[in-house]
C-alpha cells in the first residue's frame, strides 16, 4: 500500500494534520475545528496508509478516491491534503478567503484532491455507490472510500444508498462514519438516536467493523480488514472519536460543532499539539 | 471569478511580505456596521404567539439553533419537535401532524426545503393545504458557504408549487409582524428567514405587514424600484444615497411573492412612467422580476424601461458576503450605481 515517507509514523502524521488544521483555523478564529481534530488519526492512517494516489496527478485514473460527503469537514481534508503534498502548505493562509482554494465547505471544483463537492449532507454514500458500479465496469482494482458523519445517518438518502450497495455486494466500496457524537443541534443521540449502528449495517449486507477512531493502531487493523476482506460485501468501519481530540481545553467546551477560539489560545491548542508529537 | 483548481491564487505569487487575507466566508452578517438590530425576532414571535394558540408546535431537522428556534424550543419545550437532519421526514411528518389537527412550524435552510424536500413539501402538504408554516433560514445569498448553502432559486420552485403562499420579509419588524399574519391564513405558507441580529429598519416608514399587501415606502418620480426581502432595505438605503444627487427614487416593498400584489404592481406602474426595476435576492430566473414583468405584460402596462436587480443564472462563488454581495449588484452601492447607470444611458 501507498505510504509517502516510510520514514514518518503515522502519529506524527496525525500531529501534522492537526496542526495544519489549527493554522486554518487560526486564520479564520473559527470554524469546524473539533472535527477535524477528532478525525485526524483517521485521516493519516487513510492518506498514509491505506489509499493509493499521486500527489502530483490529483486525477491519476489508478488512485483510490476518497470522498469526503461531509462538506464542513472540508478543513480536516485539507491539512491531509496538504501532508500529502497535493496541496502546498503554505496555501492554508487562504483559507475561507475569497478566492482561495479551500473554501469554508468542501467543493470539487475547487481543490485539487477533492473529489466530490459535499455541503449538502448525505450526497457521499451515493455518488460512492455510483462511482464503485463504474469501477467494476472499467476492471477498475481501485477502492472507493467515503467518509461521512454520524449526523448524516439522519438523512434517507444515506439508507438508500446503504441498502443499494448491499444489493450491489459493492467490495470495492469501504465507507467510514465518524461517530462523534455531535450534530448541529447538539448531541447526536439527543437529535436522533441512530444505534445499534453494527447491527443496522450487517442487517444491510454490510461487512462492519466498530474502532476507537483515535486509536491509530486499531484504525490500521480496520483498514486492512476492510481492504482484504474476502466476502463480496461492502464495508463500513464505524469510528468513534472524540471532537477536539488532542487539545483538552477545547475537548472540554460542550457545544463544540462550531467553536470560537480566542486569539491567544490558538497558540495555546498548537503548543499542546507540538508537545504531545512523537517523531 | 473561479478559476483552475490547477492554479494556485495570485496572491500567494507575492512574496514574504504579503498581507493577510482579512476577508472571509464566516462575515455573514447583511446588517450595516451601525444599523440597529433586533435578536431572534422570528423565534421570539413563535413563542410569543404560542401562548395563545394551541394549535402550534415547532420541528427542526437538526437546525433549530441556525433557525432561530431555539428561541421557541427554550420557551415551550414540550412542543418541539426534532426530527434529525432528515428535511424530507421534517416535512412528512409535519403534514402527518398538521392532518391531526396542529399547525407546525417547521424550520431548516432555504436550500434543503426547496432541493432535498420539494415532493414532499409539495404533494404531503400543498395539495392536501395542509396548515404547514415552513420558515427557511439562509434565503438567496445570505452565505458565502458556496452553492450548497445559496438558495439562489427557492422562490422559482416555490413560485410553480400550487396553494403555497410565499413570503419575503425585509427586516426584523416585518418578521414579527408576518408570523401572527401567518399563523392566522389558514393554508401552507413558506417564509425566507433572516436570522440572528436582523436588521431593524420599516420602523422608519410607519410599515404594517399585511399578507398579500405590496405597500409603497416610499415615492419618486425618476425610478420605482420594485423590492423584496433584504433587497427592499437595500433598495431604500440606495434610494436615500441616490436622493443626495437629485435622483429621486420610489420604492414599492412586496413582501408577499405569491399570492403577488398585481394591482397594486399596476397601480403603481401605471401612475408615473417611469422606469422600473425589480431588486430580489435570488437569480433573475423565475422570481419577483419575472413575476412583475408578466404582469406588466398581461395588462398591457409598458413603462419607461425594464430592469431586473438580481443574482446571475450562475452557481455562485464562495467567500465573505459583503464581496459576494458587491460581485453579484445586491450591495446598496451597487444598486445605486445601476439605477444610475440606466437613467444615464
Ligand atoms: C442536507 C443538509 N441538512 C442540513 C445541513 C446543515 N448542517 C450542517 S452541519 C450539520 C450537522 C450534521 O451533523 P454532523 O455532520 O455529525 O455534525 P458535526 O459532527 O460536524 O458536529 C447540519 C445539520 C446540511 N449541511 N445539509
Ligand atoms: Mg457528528
Amino acid at each position: 500500500m501507498t505510504q509517502i515517507g516510510h520514514n514518518v509514523s503515522l502519529p506524527e502524521r496525525a500531529r501534522r494534520i492537526r496542526r495544519h488544521a489549527l493554522r486554518m483555523g487560526e486564520v479564520q478564529g473559527q470554524g469546524y475545528i473539533a472535527q477535524a481534530l477528532g478525525i485526524a488519526d483517521v485521516l493519516a492512517v487513510s492518506y498514509f496508509h491505506a489509499t493509493h494516489y499521486r500527489p502530483d496527478d490529483p486525477e491519476w485514473e489508478g488512485r483510490d478516491r476518497f470522498l469526503l460527503s461531509i462538506g464542513h469537514y472540508a478543513i480536516a481534508l485539507y491539512a491531509a491534503l496538504i501532508e500529502a503534498k497535493i496541496i502546498p502548505e503554505d496555501e492554508l493562509e487562504t483559507y475561507g478567503t475569497d478566492d482561495s482554494r479551500l473554501p469554508m465547505s468542501g467543493m470539487a471544483a475547487y481543490t485539487p484532491g477533492m473529489e466530490i463537492t459535499g455541503g449538502s449532507l448525505g450526497h457521499g454514500l451515493g455518488i460512492a455507490v455510483g462511482m464503485c458500479l463504474g469501477l467494476k465496469r472499467k476492471k477498475s482494482a481501485s477502492f472507493v472510500y467515503n467518509l461521512f458523519s454520524d449526523g448524516e445517518l439522519d438523512e434517507g438518502s444515506t439508507w438508500e444508498a446503504a441498502m443499494s450497495a448491499g444489493s450491489y455486494k459493492l467490495d470495492n466500496l469501504i465507507a467510514i462514519v465518524d461517530v462523534n457524537q455531535m450534530q448541529a443541534d447538539g448531541p447526536s443521540l439527543g437529535v436522533m438516536n441512530f444505534e445499534p449502528l453494527v447491527a443496522k449495517f450487517e442487517a444491510f449486507g454490510w461487512f462492519t467493523q466498530r474502532v476507537d477512531g483515535n486509536d491509530i493502531e486499531a484504525v490500521v487493523r480496520a483498514f486492512d480488514a476492510a481492504r482484504s476482506h474476502p466476502e463480496a460485501r461492502p464495508r463500513m468501519i464505524i469510528c468513534d472519536t472524540k471532537m477536539a481530540k488532542g487539545v483538552p481545553f477545547l475537548e472540554a467546551r460542550e457545544r463544540n460543532h462550531f467553536l470560537r477560539v480566542e486569539p491567544h489560545e490558538w497558540a495555546e491548542a498548537l503548543r499542546i499539539i507540538d508537545a504531545g508529537g512523537t517523531a | 471569478m473561479r478559476r483552475s483548481k490547477y492554479s494556485r491564487p495570485d496572491f500567494l505569487t507575492q512574496g514574504e511580505d504579503r498581507p493577510r487575507l482579512t476577508t472571509s466566508a464566516m462575515i455573514a452578517s447583511i446588517a450595516g456596521p451601525d444599523q440597529p438590530t433586533r435578536p431572534a425576532p422570528f423565534g421570539h414571535a413563535l413563542a410569543a404567539l404560542a401562548q395563545t394558540d394551541d394549535r402550534i408546535v415547532g420541528m427542526s431537522a437538526d437546525l433549530a439553533k441556525y433557525t432561530d428556534l431555539h428561541v421557541f424550543r427554550s420557551a415551550h419545550p414540550d412542543r418541539f419537535y426534532q426530527m434529525g437532519m432528515a428535511e424530507q421526514l421534517l416535512m412528512m411528518a409535519a403534514a402527518g401532524m398538521a392532518r391531526e389537527g396542529f399547525q407546525p412550524w417547521v424550520t431548516t435552510y432555504a436550500v434543503f426545503a426547496s432541493r432535498r424536500a420539494y415532493d414532499f413539501i409539495c404533494l404531503a402538504i400543498a395539495e392536501e393545504m395542509l396548515d404547514v408554516k415552513i420558515v427557511c433560514a439562509l434565503p438567496g445569498l445570505t452565505t458565502g458557504y458556496g452553492p450548497s448553502h445559496q438558495a439562489t432559486e427557492d422562490l422559482a420552485m416555490f413560485r410553480g408549487m400550487p396553494n403555497l403562499t410565499i413570503i419575503d420579509p425585509c427586516d426584523a419588524l416585518e418578521i414579527e409582524q408576518a408570523v401572527p399574519a401567518i399563523a392566522a391564513h389558514k393554508g401552507p405558507v413558506y417564509m425566507r428567514l433572516l436570522r440572528g441580529n436582523v436588521p431593524l429598519v420599516l420602523d422608519e416608514y410607519g410599515y404594517t405587514f399585511e399578507l398579500g399587501k405590496a405597500k409603497l415606502l416610499r415615492g419618486g418620480r425618476d425610478t420605482l424600484v420594485i423590492s423584496t426581502g433584504l433587497m427592499t432595505m437595500r433598495a431604500l438605503e440606495a434610494a436615500k444615497a441616490l436622493q443626495k444627487d437629485g435622483v429621486d427614487v420610489a420604492v414599492l416593498h412586496v413582501p408577499t411573492i405569491k399570492p403577488l400584489d398585481e394591482q397594486a404592481i399596476l397601480a403603481e406602474c401605471r401612475k408615473q412612467n417611469r422606469l422600473v426595476v425589480v431588486a430580489e435576492n435570488h437569480t433573475v430566473i423565475g422570481g419577483l422580476g419575472e413575476a412583475v414583468a408578466a404582469t406588466l405584460m398581461r395588462s398591457d402596462v409598458r413603462p419607461a424601461g425594464f430592469r431586473q436587480i438580481g443574482l446571475p443564472d450562475e452557481f455562485l462563488d464562495a467567500g465573505a458576503l459583503p464581496t459576494l454581495h458587491d460581485r453579484y449588484g445586491l450591495s446598496t452601492n451597487s444598486i445605486a450605481a445601476s439605477i444610475r447607470r440606466w437613467l444615464d444611458a
